[in-house]
């Protein structure tokens, strides 16, 4: 018995058929965030390896204080629970709470950006003063890019999700879908970063 | 955006973008088109890689630097290896047939994201030319294609940030492809078709794509951290600045020893789709090539310290890389086992395509054992970095994918043309490239064996003769390109007409014509549950074994 269906002149193309594929847009975000995930997997291995092997050189200066990075990591949690709230109210078409909301969520990003902008400046150590303090700002600078990325996707979502007008509505929810996702993974990084740079 | 299956992609677009030849030019979304771009595009770097390894050659047949000053040397030796493994393989045996094949194979009209499949693809051809041109501009990087510190930090920076910059972008465009391949294996099938019917070379691209998602990000930081290391005086890998070379060591190769798998696991699904076809017989287990496959990505990511035991590495981290890199020989040796009982008892047309898979089989063979024996350490230390290394990993990477793609040159033309290759130009084509490549890489053993370092432009004078050896076998590669070149420009205009199916394929692209439509399938996409029911279960395809019955044939379960 054959297992081939032939090509049929009767089989019309069925583009009515076509048109009700899914989407995998969030599906390729998330790939694209293992990725994304790996690399930092591999600043982590490289810290943590420095930090077991490497004995700083006489006289290096390598000292964190607490207070900031655990307030930054508080506006980081409240602003994933504020972007949660962005989309609940998508999902009933309330576009200005969901503004609002996303207002306050992009602010809470600035505002980490800010102090830790702050940290920065009052830190003892520079970029090149030994490898620890290297590491330290490579890993934080590069999920800060991640964090002032993610403000703008969320100013963007902010813009698209007015109404009247905006492309964001409650069906039409991917932008702002994926900016959520994202956010998450930013935030979820920063608290993995925190342990193994501030706690550890 | 536009997604893959809807009217957009297949009817606006291309009305939009230009036709004809052109079309390859263009910022095209047809997945045909793309992955016949990523195949000429990677072939033209093929030929400039090829021109390199000449010169390389040319070089090395005698024994004092004299064709080659050291640096240029040096510099022709990264953008070889750079270029045949970034520029040319990876995006031939994964973007080229990934994305001609897959969505035909999964029962779909494109890939799931076309938009980022033309960008994936238009990363390569400016990283390409970018890296290139800094051998004319700044001089090219002068540190391998491995940029170990501290050699890379302390040789020329312009060049080694280019070259860092241009595998960023390679880097990108592979990771994109393989989000793509991700999704549209998993996401695309054509309802009614189940994942262990797909043809094999499906899961050879999800195993290599879920390797290229875990493991080229982490190349990408750790080049991050070097060109910090090279431009702003930190000191990850500087061990002046107490900073750690053997970390790079680690992160490179937890992305490179995947990277040969990346390399050689869509070789080994194109090899799985090219001899059921010509051999008239089913795929030999099919359900442990799978796991093979799976096994091999498993594996394949715990392993990478073996290019790493003579750099002070500890001795349960020699013995623990040494068992795990040991433990792959299983999983491939099934895999090899597979091939040898499809083509067993078949009714093989031993045409040029299945020529090439036999050199494959030959050659992989080969280099596989001579894996084995590197993976253990009291061999290792005696012949790392030696010419011994070089000639493994040429019979995998050349006698294993280079022959490879050949193969499925031969066997796809008429899909992607409509015409057929010459089968005369074909086979001469095979045997010189078998023999060139044979006498190429062969002597280099018996190289290495005797303690010839690789990666430099001279050697001890009692090396001479082997080494010329060597060289004649690479001119009789270099040559080997004509009559390959000649056949595929000439057969487009004068070839005979293919037909849709000159090869009675089972497998979904052969239902449709040659080329294929833009919308892969005038009518619905065929449900092809059984990609290799070659005399099984379709009596017209079935054929007697050539072979005297006398022979025991295996047969699957
Ligand atoms: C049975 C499977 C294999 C085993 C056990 C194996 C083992 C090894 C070992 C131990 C080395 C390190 C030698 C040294 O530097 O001293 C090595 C090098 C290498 N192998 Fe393999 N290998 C296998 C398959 C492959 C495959 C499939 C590829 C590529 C498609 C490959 C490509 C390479 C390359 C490129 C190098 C040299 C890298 C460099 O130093 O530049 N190998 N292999
Ligand atoms: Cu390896």
């Amino acid at each position: 018995m054959t297992t081939i269906t032939p090509l049929d002149e009767t089989n019309k193309v069925q583009v009515s058929k076509d048109q009700e594929h899914e989407d995998h847009r969030l599906f390729g975000l998330v790939a694209f965030l293992v990725a994304d995930g790996m690399t930092f997997a591999g600043f982590f291995a490289a810290y943590l390896t420095f930090k077991s092997v490497n004995p700083l050189l006489p006289d290096a200066v390598y000292e964190l204080e607490l207070p900031l990075p655990t307030l930054n990591t508080v506006l980081l949690l409240v602003s994933s629970a504020t972007f949660h709230r962005a989309s609940k109210a998508l999902k009933i078409s309330d576009s200005k709470e969901c503004q609002r909301w996303l207002m306050i969520t992009a602010g809470l990003g600035l505002a980490f950006l800010i102090s830790q902008m702050f940290e920065y400046f009052t830190l003892p150590f520079g970029l090149t003063d030994n490898l620890y303090a290297s590491t330290f700002y490579a890993l934080t600078g590069f999920h800060g890019l991640h964090v002032t990325l993610g403000a703008f996707m969320i100013l963007i979502v902010w813009w698209q999700a007015r109404s009247p007008g905006g492309r964001i509505t409650s069906e039409n929810q991917f932008p702002l879908e994926a900016a959520e996702l994202y956010w998450h993974f930013v935030d979820g990084i920063w608290v993995i970063l925190f342990i193994i740079l501030y706690l550890l | 955006m536009t997604f893959a299956n809807s009217p957009q992609a297949n009817q606006v677009s291309p009305s939009l973008q230009p036709k004809g030849w052109l079309r390859y030019l263009s910022f095209s979304l047809d997945h045909k088109v793309i992955g016949l771009q990523y195949l000429v595009c990677g072939f033209l770097f093929y030929l400039i890689g090829g021109a390199l390894a000449s010169a390389i050659r040319i070089e090395l047949s005698s024994p004092i630097s004299d064709f080659l000053a050291r640096d240029v040397y040096n510099q022709v030796l990264t953008l070889h290896g750079t270029i045949m493994i970034f520029l040319w393989i990876v995006p031939v045996v994964n973007g080229a047939f990934g994305n001609y094949l897959i969505p035909f194979y999964v029962g779909a009209r494109d890939m799931a994201f076309p938009r980022l499949n033309a960008v994936a693809f238009w990363l390569i051809p400016p990283a390409g030319l970018m890296l290139i041109s800094s051998y004319f501009i700044t001089g090219a990087a002068e540190s391998g294609w491995t940029a170990y510190p501290p050699l890379s930090i302390t040789t020329p920076a312009a060049g080694q940030i280019i070259w860092i910059l241009s595998v960023l972008l390679l880097g990108g465009s592979s990771i994109f492809g393989g989000i793509n391949f991700i999704a549209t294996i998993l996401k695309l099938r054509r309802p009614g078709l189940k994942l262990m019917q797909l043809p094999m070379y499906c899961w050879a691209m999800l195993g290599t794509s879920i390797l290229v998602v875990l493991s080229t990000p982490v190349l990408a930081g750790t080049l991050i951290l070097l060109s910090f290391d090279i431009v702003a005086h930190t000191g990850f890998f500087n061990p002046t600045l107490g900073g750690n070379v053997i970390v790079y060591q680690h992160l490179f190769w937890f992305y490179s020893h995947p990277a040969v798998y990346i390399m050689v696991l869509p070789a080994f699904g194109l090899v799985s789709e090219i001899l059921p076809v010509h051999c008239r017989k089913p795929l030999f287990g099919y359900a442990t090539m799978v796991y093979s496959i799976m096994a091999i990505v498993v594996l394949g990511l715990m392993v990478w310290a073996h290019h790493m035991f003579t750099s002070g590495t500890p001795p349960w981290m020699r013995l623990f890389f040494t068992i795990a890199t040991s433990f792959i020989a299983v999983p491939t040796g099934i895999k090899f086992f597979n091939w040898v009982a499809t083509l067993w008892g078949g009714r093989i047309s031993l045409n040029s395509a299945v020529l090439f898979s036999c050199g494959f089989i030959v050659n992989f063979v080969l280099g596989g054992i001579t894996g084995v024996a590197l993976a253990q350490v009291p061999f290792d230390v005696h012949v790392h970095d030696t010419y011994f290394v070089v000639a493994h990993f040429h019979y995998i990477v050349y006698g294993g994918s280079v022959f490879v793609i050949f193969s499925s040159i031969y066997h796809w033309y008429p899909k992607f043309t409509g015409k057929m290759l010459n089968e005369h130009l074909g086979r001469f084509h095979f045997v010189l490239t078998f023999i060139g490549f044979n006498l190429c890489f062969a002597p280099q053993h018996w190289l290495g064996l005797n303690g010839m370092p690789r990666r430099v432009a001279e050697y001890d004078p009692q090396f001479a003769f082997v080494n010329q050896l060597s060289s004649v076998g690479a001119l009789i590669m270099a040559i080997s390109t004509l009559p390959f070149l000649w056949n595929v420009i000439q057969s487009a205009f004068n070839g005979d007409v293919a037909g849709d199916n000159p090869w009675q394929g089972l497998t979904p692209e052969w239902l449709t014509s040659s080329p294929p439509p833009v919308e892969n399938w005038q009518g619905e996409a065929p449900l092809v549950t059984e990609p290799y029911g070659y005399g099984i279960t379709n009596e017209e395809l079935a054929v007697e074994p050539s072979i005297n019955d006398d022979i025991q044939i295996p047969q699957d379960k």
